[in-house]
């Protein structure tokens, strides 16, 4: 199925869902989207000293995460013999995804959970329920 | 005051209390001689009237801007509105400063005592008719936002590393530069950075820190409260806690503060409204009084012009608008159009006097703390504290205090909280403002920004010793002050603004910007 897609959530930290999505891809010959999400709201407030200064600090964050969580992942990918492209968003994490799997007419959504309890999901929500809820493409949650 | 210390502690305080007094009072006294030549000069009337020339400055200047500008305030309300929403944001723009972080920093900065002390200020001198010129002040003032801060993002410098900084001392250099003014730009942007660092020092420090300790010293037993005539003191810690933050760079405090008072913000308002809406049937009266007051004065001693006198003074103060401080932090905003900026920015004097200092002033009225004579149904006037009669004989944030204590008796201490928090959040700000000035003088180099933020931390002592009366002086004066260097260059300048308002227009009719979302 060369036409498949997979848009996966990469926080940098946690690769259970990026494992996932290589060995799926490996199977399928899928194409693989990584997004790497900043968490942002443009109604947080800032001090004079941080307005002063967010373009920089922006510049620094995208470099940063370029640099240690896109590139090696996409080269990692790459040397598997796998098609992946990738990209860093700021903003909310579950409206980004479902917008970008929307927009690439991709097949599907991976992504991880935080291991989180389902009280405490249900309290304070979290990524992959709320994802479960607004996607427009099937989310597959790797534990 | 037994309710908040054990009594042992006032006992014990009792000497140092004597002492300070001394301290206080040798202050009060030191300073209000020094600043007494600068805020005459600044508040001197016109030959053979009452009128001060700087009140007729502000008048003419909102006018001005307002019918150059044909109503901006009206007309651009709508889309000032959908900016802040982000209906126009660039997707690719997440994670700079939005139009809404510009405009939340910048009240951040606006909204404070000025709100809560100063309309009771305004008030008690000027009657309930202050408040109809402060609502107009208001309206009128959302239009020297929009011309200032259109200006503050065209003429910023945008240095290599990333970082922002704009305002006054760059427009006015580099956009009368433009037009072949350059000399008279650089006094005039030099002379604003002058009143701008006095400016910080006095209504962004001096005032919030003068009207943080009153009501503190109100919540801890007033008169005889071990606060009271001990200033000094509350200065001392409020201005460690302003110096860990900006010379100590710890951001978490400042940080904390910027989200809790925007709570603050809407408890406040929330207060007010519960109050109004308890009160509902005097509203229309409170308006009547309003009215007619601006008018007629109601007994007040100076009558339409005292009423005018204090509504544009409190609201000047309050909103500062034309005063130049506000595009200082408007100008940090990620856009590729300056006017954007110049829409979003009229919001401010709206939120700011219109919605909160009018509600605080409706509270002060409707809760009857202001002396009436049940006959004539006047305001007792106090001829010797120059202000409508009060129990008590109180003011500032006391009144405002009292007013809505008088309603919610618990109100006064979260008051108090909000009060330190906005007095807080307001010299953070001022501080970031003096200091852009102060570099611009001095450069910029760590030796030449500690010895602004020590100055500037020394100014807290020396507001919350001060008594109300030099202190709301000398910060008017210099706030004023910097009105006169930016509006004349604004006056300079507004055709500049009037060439990007037309050009951003003509770009939304053709639909080159249009909605995002």
């Amino acid at each position: 199925m060369p036409n498949e897609l997979y848009v996966v959530a990469y926080d940098g930290e946690h690769r259970r869902a990026v494992d996932h999505a290589i060995e799926s891809a490996k199977r399928s010959g899928a194409k693989l989207h990584i997004v790497h999400v900043i968490e942002w709201s443009p109604y947080r407030f800032l001090t004079p000293q941080e307005l002063e200064e967010r373009h920089k600090r922006r510049s620094e964050e995208v470099a940063r995460a370029e640099a240690e969580v896109i590139q090696p992942i996409l080269s990692e990918m790459t040397a598997a013999g796998l098609t992946a492209t990738g990209e860093i968003r700021y903003g909310n994490v579950v409206e980004l995804l479902a917008s970008i799997a929307q927009k690439q007419h991709a097949t599907g959504i991976v992504m991880g959970r935080s291991g989180g309890t389902s009280f405490g999901g249900r309290v304070f929500g979290s990524a992959a329920m709320g994802l479960a809820q607004v996607s427009p493409v099937p989310v597959t949650i790797v534990p | 005051m037994n309710r908040i210390i054990p009594a042992t502690l006032a006992a014990a305080l009792a000497p140092l209390s004597a002492a300070a007094q001394g301290i206080d009072e040798t202050i009060n006294s030191v300073v209000g001689s020094a600043t007494g030549p600068f805020v005459n000069f600044i508040f001197a009337p016109f030959p053979g009237t009452s009128f001060p020339w700087i009140v007729m400055w502000l008048v003419v200047g909102a006018t001005i801007f307002t019918f150059y500008f044909a109503f901006i305030q009206a007309r651009g309300f709508g889309h000032a509105i959908g900016l802040v929403k982000g209906d126009y944001s660039d997707p690719d723009d997440e994670g700079e400063v939005s139009h809404f972080q510009a405009l939340a920093t910048a009240l951040s900065g606006t909204v404070g005592l000025g709100n809560i002390a100063g309309v009771a200020v305004a008030v008690s001198i000027g009657g309930p008719g202050a408040t109809f010129w402060m609502i107009l002040a208001g309206l009128m003032g959302m239009a020297s936002k929009f011309t200032e801060c259109t200006l503050g993002v065209k003429y910023r410098n945008e240095y290599p590393d990333g970082t922002v900084s704009g305002g006054p001392m760059y427009y006015l250099t580099k956009g009368m530069a433009e037009q072949g003014r350059a000399t008279l730009g650089r006094i005039l942007a030099v002379l604003f950075s002058i009143f701008c660092i006095l400016g910080a020092f006095g209504g962004g420090n001096m005032f919030q820190a003068n009207q943080a300790h009153a009501q503190l010293v109100n919540i801890t037993g007033g008169a005889e409260s071990f606060l009271d005539g001990n200033g000094w003191l509350t200065g001392i810690i409020m201005a460690g806690v302003v110096f860990v933050v900006i010379v100590g760079g710890i951001k978490s405090i400042a940080q904390v503060t910027e989200k809790l008072v925007p709570l603050m913000a809407v408890i406040y308002v929330g207060a007010a409204l519960i109050i109004l809406i308890a009160n509902y049937d005097q509203i229309g009266a409170a308006f009547g009084q309003i009215f007619q007051g601006a008018f007629t004065g109601m007994g007040v001693a100076g009558g339409m012009v005292g009423a005018l006198i204090q509504g544009f003074k409190r609201a000047a103060f309050s909103n500062e608008a034309g005063v130049g401080s506000a595009a200082i932090a408007h100008s940090a905003v990620r856009t590729k159009e300056p006017v954007t900026e110049g829409y979003v920015s009229l919001l401010e004097p709206f939120i700011d006097t219109v919605v909160i200092c009018t509600m605080t002033a409706l509270v002060i009225i409707i809760t009857g703390v202001l002396n009436q004579d049940p006959t004539t149904g006047l305001y007792v006037w106090d001829a010797e504290l120059g202000r409508i009669a009060t129990e008590g004989g109180i003011t500032g944030v006391e009144l405002t205090s009292a007013a809505f204590g008088s309603t919610i008796g618990w109100f006064p201490f979260i008051l108090a909280i909000a009060v330190v928090m906005f007095a807080f959040s307001t010299m953070i700000s001022w501080s970031y403002y003096g200091l852009k000035a102060w570099t611009f003088l001095f450069g910029e180099g760590k030796a030449s920004e500690l010895t602004f933020k020590v100055i500037f931390c020394i100014f807290v002592v020396i507001g919350a010793a001060m008594s109300l009366g030099p202190v709301i002086d000398f910060s008017d004066a210099a706030i004023f002050a910097m009105a006169v260097v930016n509006i004349t260059g604004l006056y300079f300048l507004m055709p500049i603004v009037k060439r990007e308002l037309e050009k951003y227009n003509a770009k939304l009719a053709s639909g080159q910007i249009a909605k995002v979302k």
